[in-house]
């Protein structure tokens, strides 16, 4: 593929900045809530952050400079691949911390469910960018993506990660929505939704059921379930206006903050940062998923547009639930906190999804 | 827009769904999510900021607190009464133990205890961390101090924590006076917020009442942990101010011969001196061993000092309150000689008994006394001359004399549970049961009967004030408070509380008859006399409420708690006074031979201790009182007089 000079001239510098100050941000936020005083040795996680971002551009450049037009061809492919490996994983995964998420690939460690995410947008957009029929698309037409869903679904839950199966419910059904699903189907998938929810309790873990219980009313058991969400929203209002100084906050150093390198991450950094930290990360999120959307508005293809908003709607949904939940306003429920967090496989796999946009808002100047 | 209008026209549910319009709700739903996510941050991070700072740092801050040393107690020659001694415990940090099984068992034979592997299993199932300390055992005693010393090394892991522990150097010797501490009661704690949850506080006594002096203040460590608790570095060390210490007015060798010289009675001894309100011993028994609550008292050993019917833990020289009996007369005397009803000269014939109303009011001495005067009759305790005084004077002007000298209120010395005993009047009596004064009641009145009731310390201090000639002073027990280097923080000098206006001539009367209860022919009061030292007292026995039926069994073959209460109240020398003191034996029978003889072995320690000035050559001293009765040829009958005390 011959590089175009428009395609360096058009180059989306904007999403590409907000992209890496993000896994700026982050990459402090581990060191921070990993140090261990200037005494001890730079913790591995934060090194390994650090090439992670470094691979992570590396990808973003490339599916930047990628025709986004192709991947259509490989979803297939691709989804097929990761049903593989999530199916791999409830074969011969590695567990931690009760659920059985990675993969050992010899040095790397693999977390296909992050790759998941990618997939089924993909597969999903491949399916979707056919125009939907007057009125929108019906239920029946509906049935394919169901099952599409369903199939990652099954083996996300199974780990168990429900974090990462709320996300892929949460992203289809976006993408469902802004493809054109029929208004009368979106009203009755709703309803059906507020009254299958009850009956999803049913068949939620017991560790699950705790944590919305203890969502609900933290106080009623502070040192069990609860104290994590207590000591999140401690370490964030610690923080107050202008933070504790960078690597200065207490609640991280001290241990207080459950998974305090990824799910957590955002009460490590408010606590040091303060609000107007939280302004700054929240006004980079909202800068990469405004830039999202409006290259969703300004794509030459249907695939393009869908593709920005899956992609968009990944970062939105995952950012909303993390500090929703970490600030005490949704039950806690392991998501990463998308570019921040750390963790190589969530990381790459943002950062690819960026070169992605990029590449769709670059190649309307294309054809 | 266009599109957008197209969209919504009534044609939409067949037009082809276009993505733009829908990337517009789409867009306001984000962005009001978005904004429902900060606003959340706003209001945990300004708005509740200060109280997750405060949070925040009580998750990270434990505070270790250091009791200040307790002040010390002394008597007045600055012997030590009260001090504060290491008590040893054995701590196991059961992270450092290498073996656990092995270290405990040999730490159990080490102490001879078979309880260390159930101790750490509480802690354990408590959920204490492995590197908290565990006290395995507490008040380890000398032996198995230094047994864990010596075997160290073989007992990785545990060491010896140093406790500071109130020690009572005497152990039941002034234990009413002294006091004792325990740990902080949950309901103190809600009134004292500088007191926490385990800390050591006064309960009783001294030691309650001078609380605040003899605590001092706690210092403490601020120190940082982790969410488990680890200790990672000292914050901030408050150092601790150590409490004062107090020295008493007491005499220890005084005090352990009165309390030797109690012996087995209940009751209790006062000993004041009547020139300052100083107190020189104060006894109450039976009595208690206030080491036993420093040690942490069991529930077994608290309900057995709470309900042993002796009530070991009442101060009975302040609160228990008797009959004053014929000790009493001594003031039917002053008041009547003061409100001129009664001369020196006034006699008076008694018979053996009186008719008042319709009723007879018997003498003790069923023989009567014949006629005598006022000085004889204190001599002899003779009821019928005090029934007349009681009828001339009436009861209001009685009660007035009565309270001026302190019955009926009390002293205000620095002690909790002090009782006011009663001084009836009309206007008592009108108010306690709505009813008039019977004048027949007076009668009883007189001899220390009826309602009259009175402490050890209100007669000590009546004797102290008709040694001093009426100077009724606040008793004081504590002279100084010092600081931990001896220098003198606080001096509490003599406080007089008011002056009772008695003609000298009437106290005359009264001190010389007061000598010859003692020191005369026929008097009650023998039992404490003493060879060089002219002594001054009156005996009394107060009538314990007894059967009808049993009036007349023989007093010897009464049961115990029908026997009759036994007073003396003493001052000496009588010139001079340098002591003043009350005695009540309960049941003791007969004031002058169960109360005489403790308050002679008080005052001859006394004056082993402090020998008035010139004593050697004061023998005319001692005579010369013995002179001064002019009236000593009226003699009242003897023989019996001396056998049955009053």
């Amino acid at each position: 593929m011959a590089l175009d000079r428009r395609l360096v001239y058009h180059f989306d510098w904007t999403l590409f900045v907000m992209t890496l100050g993000l896994a700026g941000l982050g990459l402090l936020s581990v060191l921070s809530a990993s140090w261990g005083g200037p005494k001890h040795a730079l913790d591995p996680l934060v090194v390994r952050q650090l090439i992670w971002i470094g691979v992570g551009t590396a990808m973003m450049a490339g599916a930047a400079f990628f025709d986004y037009r192709a991947l259509a061809s490989y979803a297939y492919p691709l989804y097929a691949m990761t049903v593989v490996l999530l199916a791999a994983v409830m074969v011969s995964g590695h567990v931690t911390g009760g659920s059985r998420r990675w993969l050992n690939l010899g040095v790397l460690r693999l977390e296909p469910s992050e790759l998941a995410k990618l997939a089924l947008v993909l597969v999903m957009v491949r399916y979707l960018r056919e125009e939907p029929p007057r009125g929108g698309w019906s239920f029946r037409q509906m049935i394919i993506p169901a099952v599409l869903l369903g199939l990652p679904m099954v083996l996300v839950l199974k780990q168990p990660d429900l974090g990462t199966g709320i996300i892929l419910v949460l992203v289809t059904a976006t993408l469902v929505f802004a493809g054109g699903l029929n208004g009368r189907v979106l009203l009755i998938v709703m309803l059906a939704g507020a009254l299958a929810a009850p009956a999803g309790w049913h068949y939620l873990k017991p560790y699950q059921k705790q944590r919305l219980v203890s969502f609900l009313n933290p106080e009623s058991d502070p040192l069990g379930a609860g104290y994590h969400i207590i000591q999140s929203e401690i370490a964030i209002g610690a923080g107050g206006a202008w933070g504790k100084g960078f690597l200065k906050g207490t609640q991280a150093r001290l241990n207080f903050l459950p998974e305090q390198t990824t799910d957590f991450i955002f009460s490590v950094y408010a606590e040091e940062f303060g609000f107007a930290g939280s302004i700054l990360l929240m006004a980079l999120y909202a800068g990469v998923i405004a830039r999202g959307i409006w290259i969703a508005r300004h794509a030459r293809d249907r695939f393009g547009q869908l593709l920005a908003v899956g992609l968009t709607a990944i970062v939105f949904w995952q950012v909303a639930i993390n500090i929703g939940m970490a600030s005490g306003v949704l039950p806690v429920v392991g998501i990463p906190l998308p570019l921040v967090s750390y963790g190589g496989s969530s990381l790459i796999a943002m950062m690819a999804a960026m070169g992605v946009m990029i590449s769709v808002n670059t190649r309307r100047y294309l054809f | 827009m266009a599109r957008w209008r197209y969209y919504n026209s009534s044609k939409r549910t067949r037009a082809i769904p276009r993505i733009e319009p829908r990337l517009i709700i789409l867009s306001v739903f984000i962005a009001s999510v978005l904004a429902v996510v900060t606003v959340r941050l706003y209001y945990l991070q300004i708005i509740r900021h200060k109280e997750f700072v405060e949070l925040a740092d009580r998750n990270r801050i434990r505070i270790n607190r250091l009791p200040a040393l307790r002040g010390l107690v002394f008597d007045v020659r600055h012997r030590p009464l009260v001090d504060t001694r290491p008590s040893f415990d054995a701590v196991m940090v059961p992270e450092d133990v290498r073996n656990v099984n092995q270290t405990v068992t040999r730490l159990e034979g080490f102490l001879g205890e078979d309880n260390v592997a159930a101790k750490l299993s509480q802690a354990e199932d408590d959920g204490r961390p492995p590197f908290d300390p565990v006290t395995v055992e507490e008040h380890l005693d000398w032996q198995q101090v230094v047994s864990l010393e010596t075997h160290q090394l073989q007992l990785p892991g545990v060491s010896l924590e140093v406790m500071p522990q109130r020690h009572y150097i005497y152990g039941p010797v002034a234990a009413h006076l002294l006091g004792y501490v325990g740990e902080v009661a949950e309901g103190d704690l809600r009134h004292a917020s500088d007191y926490r949850m385990g800390d050591e506080i006064g309960k009783f006594g001294l030691e309650r009442v001078f609380e605040s002096q003899l605590r001092g203040q706690a210092g403490g460590q601020e120190i940082e942990v982790d969410s488990v608790g680890r200790r990672l570095k000292l914050l901030r060390e408050i150092p601790e101010i150590p409490g004062q210490s107090v020295v008493l007015s007491l005499d220890l060798d005084l005090q352990q011969a009165a309390e030797k010289a109690m012996g087995n009675w209940s009751g209790a001894l006062v000993a004041i001196d009547p020139n300052t309100g100083y107190v020189l011993a104060m006894v109450s028994h039976p009595t208690f061993d206030p080491n036993v609550f420093a040690n942490g008292i069991t529930s077994v050993q608290w309900r057995t000092l709470t309900t042993d019917p002796a009530h070991p833990l009442a101060n009975r020289a302040i609160a228990g309150t008797y009959p004053p009996g014929s000790t009493f007369k001594l003031i039917d005397a002053i008041a009547g000689l003061e409100e001129r009803t009664l001369t020196p000269e006034t006699t008076y014939f008694c018979p053996g008994g009186l008719y008042y109303g319709n009723r007879e009011y018997h003498c003790w001495r069923k023989q009567g006394h014949g006629t005598l005067s006022v000085h004889h009759a204190i001599v002899a305790s003779c009821d019928v001359f005090f029934y007349q005084v009681g009828i001339h004077l009436g009861i209001d002007r009685l009660a007035q004399w009565a309270h001026l000298l302190g019955l009926g209120e009390k002293s205000g010395i620095d002690l909790d549970n002090e009782r006011p005993g009663v001084m009836p009047s009309s206007l008592w009596k009108e108010k306690r049961f709505r009813q008039r004064w019977y004048p027949a009641e007076t009668l009883s009145v007189a001899i220390g009967q009826g309602y009259v009731a009175a402490t050890p310390l209100q007669m000590a201090m009546v004797a102290a004030e008709i040694a001093n000639g009426g100077i009724r002073y606040k008793p004081q027990f504590v002279k100084e408070e010092e600081a931990l280097d001896g220098s003198v923080v606080r001096k509490f000098p003599p406080i007089v509380e008011r002056r009772i206006p008695l003609d000298p001539v009437v106290l005359d009367i009264v001190r010389s008859a007061m000598c010859d209860v003692v020191n005369g022919g026929g008097g009650t009061g023998h039992a404490a006399h003493l060879d060089n030292i002219t002594v001054c007292g009156k005996t009394g026995t107060s009538q314990v409420v007894k059967e009808a039926g049993n009036a007349r069994i023989p007093e010897d073959k009464e049961p115990m708690k029908y026997r009759d209460h036994g007073w003396f109240v003493a001052f000496a020398p009588r010139d001079h006074p340098q002591i003043a003191i009350a005695c009540v034996i309960e049941h003791g029978g007969h004031g002058g031979s169960s109360a005489g003889p403790v308050v002679h072995d008080v005052l001859q320690k006394f004056f082993e201790l402090y020998p008035p000035p010139g004593s050697k050559p004061a023998a005319p001293a001692n005579g010369e009182p013995q002179a001064a009765p002019s009236a000593a040829p009226e003699s009242p009958p003897e023989g019996s007089v001396a056998e049955r005390a009053d």
